[in-house]
């Protein structure tokens, strides 16, 4: 044995000295997920790897969506308004749509880990954590918008094309039919999927760790870097973002009733 | 007929494919106030198309419609304005699901003609007491049957007074037991002197009420005459075959 294996084993036992009885008793195996448990969770207060980690995981989420959710509603809004209007289209609404294709095709056809590369290494080139965390969550935020803009596309064209006509038959404008017609009904698609979409970022932002952000996942990488405790540290990580997405899928399927009940 | 003219249809015509089809080809008629006009005919004749060209739901390709003496199909028109006082009904009825009954009739109406809650309330409840749906003031439309989905789409329509009513086969997408109280209603609508298009073929409907039938072919009005004229003494051999078909 190595003197490394030594210190470590040595560390070990003397840990387990202070365990109880039934575990100093139990299997070498069991003693060592325990352990590295410990080393985990409990050694030099490692479990602020992972609050602190969550914390940025979090910001990067939502502050992702609000992005995303913004540039979605735009990108939507002029895709509908040029497909939709009945004579040649205005030069500006063009122009508009043209780049709104080209930054939809660039986004969907690219890595997520290339886009955070080259935004953080090629565009932002940020310092330090607070800008990292604002470069990532910016592109988090810009990817996000290209998939959210085609949800609510598509939550919007999923509506009859009769609701449209009846609006306009009545006398509405486009956009008032819009508003108060097609968008409320729209809405009950767009929603679910939007969960979704926050689900699949929650889960994506950890790809953050390839520009040094300190997130939840970077968080178990620091404390198996010291411990080596890839079992139990890399586990943990995944329940974590297990019990989060559970979390978040509770929330929206109560949200989901909610909207189904007062459809009628 | 004799009263003033409501809409005048001037060689209308309605291209797809860049002129490979031709929906409408040159369609031309009057409307008088007060008329109800019925229009008939085979499948893809473009009673539709046309009926749909008189709002401006269906951009026409070439020609004019020109209503309450405004040319509505110049493009510097508010088509919005106009299509106010042009009620439609359409074959799928088209009310808006997530809405009452009430709020589907009294949205136009408090939007648009910028009329109180209470009053735009008084009126579309005047109007279900009328078609006898009073009581479902406060359901869904998902909670109807289709004659009666079809009745609020008519009085809906009504809530906006308009000057002009389009119905588009109202009762094409009906069970047949429910032919018979939508008809009714819109028997009703002609007996008050409402102004109407209607695309059917309910050729009873047309028979007894119509004071003019139009038949289309192929984008073209093959006759336009009198019921009696059109039932009784059809003249072109394509209506004759077509009344074989439908009578």
């Amino acid at each position: 044995m190595s003197t490394v294996m030594l210190a470590i084993s040595e560390k070990m036992a003397q840990w387990l000295s202070t365990t109880p009885s039934w575990l100093q008793n139990a299997p070498e195996g069991i003693q060592n997920i325990f352990y590295q448990l410990y080393q985990t969770w409990i050694m030099n207060d490692n479990w602020h790897y992972f609050t602190d980690g969550l914390k940025v995981t979090i910001l990067a989420t939502l502050g992702a969506l609000v992005i995303g959710v913004v540039i979605g509603v735009l990108i939507a809004v002029i895709r509908s308004a040029h497909d939709s209007s009945r004579k040649k289209p205005p030069v500006a609404l063009r122009i508009l749509n043209a780049l709104s294709k080209l930054y939809l095709t660039v986004v969907r056809g690219t890595p997520m880990i290339v886009q955070l590369l080259i935004m953080c290494f090629v565009v932002m080139v940020p310092r330090g954590q607070e800008e990292l965390l604002r470069c990532a969550t910016i592109t988090f935020g810009l990817n996000s918008g290209a998939y959210v803009a085609e949800i609510i596309r598509s939550g919007i064209q999923s509506i009859d094309q009769g609701q449209m006509e009846a609006g306009r038959s009545l006398g509405f404008n486009y956009g008032q039919t819009m508003r108060y017609i097609i968008i409320p009904q729209a809405i009950k698609n767009i929603l679910p999927a939007l969960g979704n979409e926050l689900i699949t970022l929650l889960k994506e932002t950890s790809v953050a760790t390839v520009i040094g952000l300190n997130d939840l996942t970077k968080g178990a990488q620091i404390i198996v870097s010291t411990n080596y405790t890839t079992l139990v540290s890399y586990i943990s990580l995944a329940a974590i973002y297990l019990v989060l997405v559970l979390a978040l899928t509770k929330l929206l399927s109560i949200f989901e009733r909610r909207m189904k009940n007062s459809d009628r | 007929m004799t009263g003033e003219v409501m809409i005048e249809v001037k060689n209308l015509e309605k291209y797809y494919n860049g002129g490979k089809i031709k929906a409408l080809d040159g369609i031309s008629t009057t409307i008088h106030k007060g008329e109800v006009v019925v229009v008939i005919g085979p499948s893809g004749s473009g009673k539709s198309t046309f009926l749909r060209c008189l709002n401006l739901l269906e951009e026409p390709t070439g020609g004019q419609v020109i209503f309450e003496g405004v040319d509505i199909t110049d493009e510097k028109v508010d088509i919005n304005v106009h299509r106010q006082k042009m009620g439609m009904v359409f074959q799928h009825f088209n009310l808006f699901p997530h809405m009452t009954i009430l709020k589907n009739m009294t949205i136009a109406p408090m939007k648009l003609q910028k009329k109180s809650e209470q009053e735009a309330t008084e009126l579309a409840m005047r109007l279900l007491k009328r078609v006898g749906l009073e009581d479902r003031a406060n359901a869904y439309p998902a909670q109807l049957s289709g004659g009666q989905k079809q009745r609020i789409a008519i009085v809906r329509a009504l809530c906006m007074q308009p000057e002009v009513m389009l119905f588009d086969e109202p009762t094409s997408a009906l069970d047949p037991e429910m032919v018979g109280e939508v008809l009714e209603v819109m028997k009703q609508l002609a007996q008050e002197n409402m102004t109407m298009v209607v695309v059917t073929h309910e050729m009873g409907f047309a028979k007894e009420v119509a004071s003019r039938v139009m038949f289309l072919d192929s984008g073209k009005v093959v006759e336009d005459a009198t019921p009696k004229e059109i039932f009784s003494h059809p003249k072109s051999d394509r209506l004759k075959s077509f009344l074989a078909k439908v009578l």
